[in-house]
């Protein structure tokens, strides 16, 4: 029997889509994913945060399936992905870093081949292409083939393939790389909507503004292990929660404070220096703090 | 079995709507070479010549039926797969849907299945204008197919193992070049030395030359080739489907 709990507080509480147990997954003798062990709670938009080459990607393709793993358990929905794969895929959607729509097909042949491939039965097709194509605002691109059409809206394209067969959770690998602010902003509006709407989302991302605005809890990894898990404040305030931002050897450096009070007395003590900052700690801050790396940077 | 089978239309189904969007490219790509064969070795070198007791050109027809079987089914199911693999990264999707390994393989050899069996088929259909020496028999059907799901085969399986589509162009050159002109298709493997016949008979397209010559000019079956190459094709499906199963792609 499926027992759902939140596996890093240990106790019960809301509904855990996806379980992940001491997961290891090596490449040769580097180990991409290190003992991972988190939880994913069912209808949250969850927000996945690691410096390239952290595992993100790769925990995503063990997740879904596209990569095997040597140690621990991964469940989804309850399902058991080593014991039961298939029944655990009708669960998942994802839509991958790059583009992966079939190029010599138009945008409608991809989506009915996805939904072919995922089993929906033959009456009910077409009519949920056209309810997610309407949602979508693809309904005139649907019969152009996909080299056509701009990034955004392949990745719309994307979005409606993985959403054919109604899947409880949808992945997001890095969605919003290489597209310009509005297709960003639209596609932002379009995540938060399939969230409201009950689809749990599972976010990476290197824009970290886009995790900050849109995660429910956030997750960070660093060289395959989850060093911080929480909600954007609580890991903020893990952190300190108001910042001080100054130049000292023509190097901008940091400091952070538990309150505003703390960071002024330690302003006051600050020689010769200038373009000094107080301000809130964002979820930047405490990736940089935990990680000791910039975004996307090693 | 009904539902592998289903779920295998449900994979080659993209690959239906490729063909149908490259139609006349396909139909011209499928016949050029072996056309190309017919008129260079057919006319201008083996004009007069006879061979086990035929005509050089009653002879070649099954030889290059046989080619095609090779060249059109391997290189189109290798090539597209390859590109989504590896290019398009569509191939991921597939794998990400609930099918099993089985019949993503059966219905990613379709493409092959199909080319194969057009070209072989035309050419064939040529063939018989030109010569009265050929038949149309149920072994020779029986044969053509099991040649094109083999090539098919193994055009998945370099697909899957390929890392990038320099090592797929290494592939056909290394395997599949050499068979062209090697496995008895011009020729007769009986002419080459001992020696190397043995190296000629490890190789599928000898065993595929073998029973489609056998069946078009209504010779002695060779039982023996067609059980070799069914066994060439159940391993390559079985790869095919061990590759896909374990992610070893």
């Amino acid at each position: 029997m499926y027992n759902p709990i939140d596996l890093l507080n240990g106790e019960k509480m809301v509904e855990s889509i996806i379980e992940m147990t001491d997961v290891v997954k090596k490449y040769g003798d580097k180990a991409a994913i290190n003992g991972l062990t988190m939880a994913v709670r069912k209808g949250e938009l969850f927000g996945f945060l690691g410096p390239n080459g952290a595992g993100k990607t790769t925990t995503i393709r063990v997740i879904s399936t596209l990569t095997d793993f040597s140690e621990g358990t991964v469940k989804v929905a309850g399902i058991d992905i080593k014991k039961d794969p298939r029944n655990a895929k009708d669960h998942m959607g994802v839509i991958q870093q790059a583009i992966s729509l079939d190029k010599d097909l138009t945008i409608r042949e991809n989506m009915m081949h996805h939904a072919m491939m995922h089993k929906v039965p033959a009456d009910e097709r077409k009519k949920r292409i056209q309810e997610l194509s309407d949602f979508i605002g693809l309904d005139e691109y649907l019969d152009r083939m996909v080299d056509s059409l701009s990034g955004g809206w392949k990745k719309k394209a994307a979005i409606v393939c993985a959403l054919v067969h109604k899947p409880d959770i949808l992945f997001l690998d890095e969605p919003t790389v290489g597209l310009d602010v509005k297709a960003r902003r639209l596609l932002w509006d379009l995540i938060k909507k399939l969230n409201e709407e009950g689809t749990t989302i599972f976010l990476t991302s290197h824009y970290i503004e886009e995790i900050e605005l849109l995660c429910d809890r956030v997750g960070i990894i660093d060289l395959g292990k989850l060093i911080a898990l929480g909600t954007p404040q609580e890991l903020c305030n893990k952190v300190g929660s108001t910042a001080v931002e100054y130049r000292e050897n023509e190097e901008t450096k940091y400091k952070y404070f538990t309150d505003r009070d703390q960071a002024k007395d330690f302003v006051s003590v600050l020689d010769d220096h200038d373009q000094i900052v107080i301000r809130n700690t964002n979820l930047e801050d405490c990736f940089v703090e935990l990680t000791g790396k910039s975004v996307g940077g090693r | 079995m009904f539902q592998t089978i289903k779920d295998a239309y449900y994979v080659a189904w993209g690959d239906m709507c490729f063909m149908k969007h490259n139609f006349w490219n396909i139909l011209v790509s499928s016949v050029m070479s072996p056309l190309l064969y017919l008129l260079a070795f057919g006319y201008g070198l083996g004009n007069g010549i006879t061979m086990e007791g035929v005509p050089y050109i009653a002879f070649i027809i099954p030889g290059i039926a046989a080619l095609t079987s090779l060249s059109a089914s391997f290189s189109s199911t290798a090539t597209r797969l390859n590109v989504q693999r590896l290019y398009y990264k569509s191939f991921d999707e597939m794998l990400m849907c609930p099918l099993s390994p089985a019949s993503i393989i059966l219905g990613k050899s379709f493409l092959g299945l199909f080319r194969g069996l057009v070209g072989a088929t035309l050419i064939y259909i040529l063939g018989m204008c030109v010569t009265s020496e050929l038949y149309v028999t149920p072994m020779l059907i029986v044969s053509v197919v099991l040649s094109c799901f083999t090539f098919s085969f193994l055009g998945v399986m370099a697909a899957l193992l390929a890392k990038s589509h320099q090592s797929m162009a290494t592939f056909s050159s290394m395997i599949i070049l050499p068979m062209t002109f090697l496995c008895g298709t011009f020729f007769s493997a009986a002419a080459m030395p001992a020696w190397f016949q043995a190296i000629l008979y490890a190789l599928p397209l000898t065993h595929s030359s073998s029973i489609i010559r056998a069946a078009a000019l209504d010779w002695s079956f060779p039982w023996i080739s067609l059980v070799v190459l069914f066994a060439f094709c159940v391993a390559f499906f079985v790869i095919d489907v061990y590759l896909v199963k374990t992610r070893r792609i």
